[in-house]
């Protein structure tokens, strides 16, 4: 059961109300598996089944004809794959948790 | 192999929990947080914080601990979800505390590994300690252990054995103070004083082994074993003997040598403590909120696990001596082999 980084980015069409209501859900099934960091950007951290079950539920969300959805696998965990600029909101959910 | 979660800590006064799809959101005053659940393994609530009864039951559920604690972090409740687990392990955990040959037999694996750890403290504290005034006493104490658990294999029945325990943990405590090495004027330690703590060791101490009884607790619900019926500790009404005798060998691990630990290395300061009205020494918010901090890194730090041969994290280590419990009380394995850390 371990756990890996992956990094989803998606687009979503967004001209008619349908569209909007896709992107509202896709963005909710990524905020259940993770973290947002761009306004179309999410970092999960996430094992295998987890994995298996959010690109499942995406899948079902979006139209494949005119969104898109990315999944990066962050192998090597996300300190060595990732840098970062500017604004930086992640929290890294296996830091202690103390509110 | 199980993932050790993360444990949230809520200590922010008035904040409120409540359930949001998989997610779970934290409204407070200042700022709004939101974690998603898969990555918490239990909560733990200081004080004024609320909680929606949907995110208790989803918790419930899942089987995610909920603990709530007075501001001063004295255990006030957990939550408990249906009765899970085997029965038939259950049954032979009943049968077994029933014997007394069992009884006595399962006290003693669980006492030699709390005696063999406090020995291993006692002889590295020696090692690093600055000064015959210190390294004579506790090398003394070190040799003690050595006879106690010579004594508690030769014991002839739970009285022996407990008086075996009690005489050790008296010299134990008796040269604690020879551990600490920062703020030695604050942090004097005469005695153990417990509700309330009279002195900022004190504090320290009852508050460490706090989470670590809960930890217990749940090791031993994840098993499916009951947390209540123990075998060096008395049966009584409300009590976790179970896990308080499984609590037994990590005691001097995740408390008194995380409690020595923050307090050299000055993470702990003096100011980090209030005083109450009868006497009473408490943590303040700030304190409480480091000590957290440095017990959570604690228990992500590996250690070599000496029967499973291989490195787990510290904070998984209880939930694997449960299981190895388990084994042993179905009778799957001759013996119980208590965590010795190296």
């Amino acid at each position: 059961m371990s756990r890996f980084d992956i990094l989803v980015t998606y687009d979503v069409n967004t001209e008619t109300s349908e569209g909007r209501k896709r992107l509202r859900k896709v963005a909710i099934a990524c905020q259940d598996y993770g973290q947002r960091v761009q306004k179309s950007v999410f970092e999960c951290r996430v094992t295998q089944s987890q994995y298996e079950k959010l690109s499942h539920r995406l899948y079902k969300i979006i139209k494949p004809n005119q969104d898109s959805i990315r999944f990066y696998k962050l192998l090597g965990g996300r300190e060595n794959c990732v840098e970062s600029f500017g604004v930086d909101t992640f929290v890294d959910f296996d830091d202690p948790l103390i509110i | 192999m199980k993932v050790v979660l993360n444990t949230l800590y809520i200590q922010t006064h008035g904040a409120y929990l409540h359930l949001d799809h998989e997610t779970l959101k934290i409204k407070t005053e200042e700022r709004n947080h939101q974690f998603p659940l898969h990555h918490l393994g239990g909560i733990v609530l200081f004080g004024n914080v609320s909680i929606s009864p949907f995110l208790i039951h989803r918790c419930a559920a899942d089987g995610r601990d909920v603990i709530w604690l007075s501001e001063y972090g004295t255990f006030q409740a957990r939550l408990s979800g249906k009765t899970t687990g085997n029965v038939l392990l259950r049954r032979a955990q009943f049968c077994l505390s029933q014997n007394d040959q069992g009884t006595l037999d399962t006290a003693k694996y669980m006492l030699a590994g709390k005696l063999q750890n406090t020995r291993h403290v006692l002889q590295r504290a020696g090692r690093e300690a600055k000064g015959d005034s210190d390294q004579i006493p506790l090398n003394e104490c070190a040799e003690l252990y050595r006879q106690s658990i010579h004594n508690c294999q030769n014991a002839n029945d739970l009285d022996q054995l407990r008086g075996i325990e009690g005489y050790a943990a008296k010299s134990y405590f008796a040269v604690f103070s020879h551990m600490i090495r920062s703020n030695r004027d604050v942090f004097s330690f005469t005695e153990r004083s417990k509700r309330p703590p009279k002195d900022p060791i004190n504090a320290l101490l009852s508050f460490a082994y706090t989470l670590l009884a809960n930890e217990c607790i749940a090791a031993c619900e994840g098993v499916g074993l009951d947390p209540q019926v123990g075998f060096l500790h008395t049966i009584r009404s409300g009590r976790p003997a179970l896990a308080l005798d499984l609590m037994e060998e990590f005691r001097v691990i995740l408390g008194d040598r995380f409690v020595l630990t923050v307090i050299n290395r000055n993470q702990i300061k003096p100011d980090d403590f209030i005083d109450r009205p009868g006497g009473a020494v408490y943590l303040t918010e700030n304190g409480r909120k480091t000590f957290l901090t440095a017990y959570q890194k604690r228990k992500q730090e590996e250690v070599p696990h000496l029967l499973l041969k291989e490195k787990i994290p510290l904070g998984l280590v209880p939930h694997v001596q449960a299981r190895l419990l388990a084994r042993y009380i179905r009778g799957d394995t001759p013996a119980y082999q208590p965590f010795i850390l190296r």
